[in-house]
């Protein structure tokens, strides 16, 4: 369906692709100036500053009040051992729905479609109200914790998870796993040996997926978090910006680059093979 | 066969550690009278060493560690949800009614003709506080322990009285404290409840006990409260004990109360005119979002898959840069932006066209502002997942309808268009959903804002029903509306759940299911 366009054409379609690229910089353009810009305020900000300086980002990890730094260690240190975890359970759980037949197999995977639907911020005021009470029993399992908010976070990775993984899973031939156990390997031995380094495509996507799926996560842990030393940069982020946009501006911005960048460039750099898992049915959270 | 031992020790360690921790926190919690989650904890611990024990049960073993969190924090909140939705759960009924019972029974109040005795206070080294009441006859009490007193002669030689002041000064080993070490032990002094005969002794003042009666009694064949003070009597009326002239007592309890919270939602005017404007908008929020992400997406996918364009790749990049920066950030920077006073936006169409607008404060500026938002955050996804199904499209039907003289425009809309259609129906119906719940976009730029004047219930006019939810469980003035709260959600939980049903009637999921097993 394509032919070569006219030069007036080409120009004209380049034209309005620049015009998108302007409107999705825009906010990116305009973060990383005021970061590098003196003022701290929105309204002493312009395009191009007038002089530089870095001190917003020495800020970052110096303000005692706000500790951005902790924060980002937080957020990477519940975001990586929830996705550690989804991995590691996603991955057992898939063998199992992948390679043995089972009294229950049909229905358990149905139950796993139709619970993945199902978007866990819905049962908040549950999640809360349940963390509340075992926190009167143990009360490093309670609210504020982030061992909790792993814990939550983890199953409400299971359902996607382990069905994208045991779609993948059915691909790999059985024939390995046969010869494997004829000479002698267990199940859970070919499982490791041959099942898992055969997936790891699949196993690194869903790793970095839930890992920026978790990071970004703002409603559960903003419930379940309730003091400053234990929040997530999303949490902490919008308490410190929220009604202060116009004297923390700077700082905010630093932040926010700080924040975003390792991520941008994670996804940037593996847009080919984390799209591919995006597409097979989920959306961005 | 070494590996066997080690794997059979390994587990019944394992077991062992797992069964220890169940029987000790099952029997806390039966104790405390939960016996429903102590039968549905030991039911889930049985279940468990039954896989781990028995071969027949293998397949389990490796879906048991995911599926435990699945079931704990996915679907037993799903049931709890449903449960509260059907109670008065909420700031003012966080008690049972056992519990407020209890606080009702404890209250006391001071008769008119009310006795008075004066006290003197006594502690041990252990920090145990004693007390001496005399009553206005001289008749001396000790106390026994923190409820009962007893009658004693204080000519006893175990009440040792130094400086014949007619004082004690000091009884076994516990000596008596001044006026400062009584004030720094009010604390615990308040908290004495003694009984004699059918009335309370209770501190007045920092000299003074004083006689009073119990305020309330509970009658449990009746289900009533008794007011002992003045007789009234208070019925168990939907959370709260209220009188016959309509006098409630506070605090509230939890009980269940039906359909209630639905139909508040639908028929309290305070509630449902603000809760159906949110009801509305959150569908017309939904479809906006799909279709300008999706209009936007299309378009710029149609121009980078022609194969004449140049820079496709580099342009492929820089437009999923919005989509590769989490969404919280760019969402409060958006916020800034917008910002009515100081926003850049509003700074730039200001230098233009001399125009303010604001964005944050005025109802449909601020739909706009979040749509906008959403456009730049959603736009990346669509143009991925239509660039997918352009691949997927033969050429060949293209060039066969260009050689039958279809001009650009003809094939586009008669062949690719209805092509993408069905293979993006069901992405297109789960980002429906997606946005439905978009939470971030909503909460982080407007916080649901601006307010529906005349709202009972913290409802703005950006508000989806998600927003709403959480605002009415965490952040309302009137305290958390878990009840409520848990109400909407499970609306929501129903129009998902039926988007979800169109949705699958695209997909092969289901059939795919079948074909497997």
């Amino acid at each position: 369906m394509y032919r070569k366009h006219s030069p007036v054409g080409a120009f004209g379609r380049h034209i309005l692709i620049w015009t998108v690229i302007g409107f999705a910089m825009f906010p990116v353009i305009w973060i990383f100036s005021a970061s590098i810009n003196p003022a701290n305020t929105l309204l002493g900000q312009s395009l191009i500053p007038k002089n530089y300086t870095w001190n917003h980002y020495v800020e970052f990890f110096t303000n005692k009040q706000h500790p951005f730094g902790l924060w980002i260690l937080n957020s990477v240190k519940v975001s990586g051992v929830t996705a550690l975890f989804t991995v590691i359970l996603a991955a057992l759980g898939a063998y199992a729905f992948s390679r043995f037949r089972f009294k229950g197999r049909r229905t358990g995977l149905l139950s796993l479609l139709l619970v993945q639907m199902f978007p866990q911020m819905l049962a908040m005021v549950a999640i809360y109200l349940l963390l509340l009470n075992i926190g009167k029993y143990i009360s490093w399992l309670g609210l504020n914790q982030h061992i909790s908010l792993i814990m939550v976070y983890l199953g409400g990775a299971m359902g996607f998870n382990m069905w994208l993984m045991k779609g993948y899973f059915d691909t790999i031939s059985y024939s390995l796993e046969e010869s494997a156990m004829i000479d002698g390997a267990t199940h859970f031995q070919s499982f490791i040996r041959i099942i898992l380094p055969l997936a790891r495509p699949i196993l690194a996507v869903i790793f970095i997926l839930q890992f920026i799926g978790t990071y970004s996560d703002f409603i559960l842990a903003s419930i379940l978090l309730s003091s400053k030393e234990n929040y997530t940069l999303a949490v902490g982020l919008r308490l410190f910006i929220t009604g202060q946009y116009s004297t923390r501006w700077g700082a905010f911005a630093a932040a926010s680059i700080i924040g975003a960048f390792p991520i941008m460039m994670i996804f940037l750099l593996l847009q080919n093979q984390l799209v591919s898992g995006l597409t097979r049915g989920g959306v961005k959270e | 066969m070494e590996k066997p031992l080690f794997s059979i020790s390994l587990k019944i360690i394992f077991l062992g550690i797992l069964d220890a921790l169940a029987i000790w926190s099952i029997i806390t919690i039966i104790f405390d009278g939960y016996y429903w989650v102590g039968g549905i904890l030991s039911l889930g611990v049985i279940i468990i060493n039954y896989i781990f024990l028995s071969e027949r049960a293998y397949p389990f073993r490796y879906m048991v560690p995911g599926l435990i969190f699945l079931v704990i924090m996915v679907i037993y909140p799903i049931f709890y949800t449903i449960y509260v939705s059907f109670t008065n759960y909420g700031t003012g009924h966080i008690l049972n009614k056992e519990q407020a019972i209890e606080q009702f029974e404890n209250q006391v109040y001071f008769p008119k003709d009310s006795v008075s005795y004066t006290f003197q206070a006594f502690k041990n080294d252990s920090g145990e506080i004693k007390i001496i009441l005399f009553s206005p006859e001289e008749e001396a009490y000790l106390c026994e322990n923190k409820k009962i007193i007893v009658k004693v002669d204080l000519s006893d030689p175990r009440f040792i009285d130094q400086d014949k002041d007619g004082i004690i000064d000091q009884f076994d080993n516990y000596k008596k404290l001044d006026k400062i070490q009584i004030i720094q032990s009010l604390n615990e002094l308040q908290n004495l409840r003694f009984k004699k005969d059918e009335y309370i002794i209770k501190l007045a003042n920092l000299t003074e006990f004083i006689v009073c009666n119990k305020k309330y009694q509970f009658d449990p064949s009746l289900d009533r409260l008794l007011d002992l003070e003045n007789g009234k009597i208070y019925h168990d009326i939907e959370g709260y004990f209220i009188s016959e002239d309509g006098e409630r007592l506070t605090p509230g309890f939890r009980v269940k109360i039906g359909f209630k919270n639905f139909t508040k939602l639908i028929r309290s005017p305070q509630i449902s005119g603000p809760f159906l404007r949110v009801f509305g908008w959150t569908f017309l929020w939904a479809f906006l979002s799909v279709i300008t992400t999706f209009a936007l997406g299309l378009t710029l996918a149609i121009i980078l898959n022609d194969p004449y364009m140049k820079l496709r790749k580099i342009y492929r990049t820089l437009l999923i840069i919005p989509y590769s920066i989490p969404g919280f950030i760019s969402c409060l920077i958006w916020c800034g932006l917008f910002n009515t006073e100081v926003g850049i936006i509003n700074r730039i169409l200001n230098n233009l066209f001399q125009v303010i607008i604001p964005w944050l404060q005025h109802p449909i500026w601020a739909k706009v502002a979040v749509v906008v938002v959403n456009l730049w955050l959603g736009f990346p996804y669509m143009m991925i997942i239509t660039l997918g199904a352009l691949q997927s499209i033969p050429f060949e039907l293209g060039e066969a309808a260009a050689i039958d003289g279809a001009s650009r425009w003809q094939q586009f809309k008669s062949i690719t268009f209805p092509l993408l259609l069905v293979s993006l129906a069901p992405l297109l119906i789960g980002s429906f959903a997606f946005n439905f719940n978009n939470f971030n976009v909503i909460y982080l730029v407007t916080q649901g804002r601006p307010a529906i004047p005349g709202a009972g219930t913290p409802a703005g006019a950006t508000d989806i029903l998600i927003s709403y939810t959480y605002r009415l469980a965490f952040e309302g003035a009137r305290g958390n509306q878990w009840g409520l709260a848990s109400a909407v959600s499970l609306i929501i939980f129903i129009i998902i759940a039926v988007i979800s049903a169109i949705g699958f009637h695209y997909t092969r999921a289901l059939e795919e299911v079948s074909k497997n097993v």
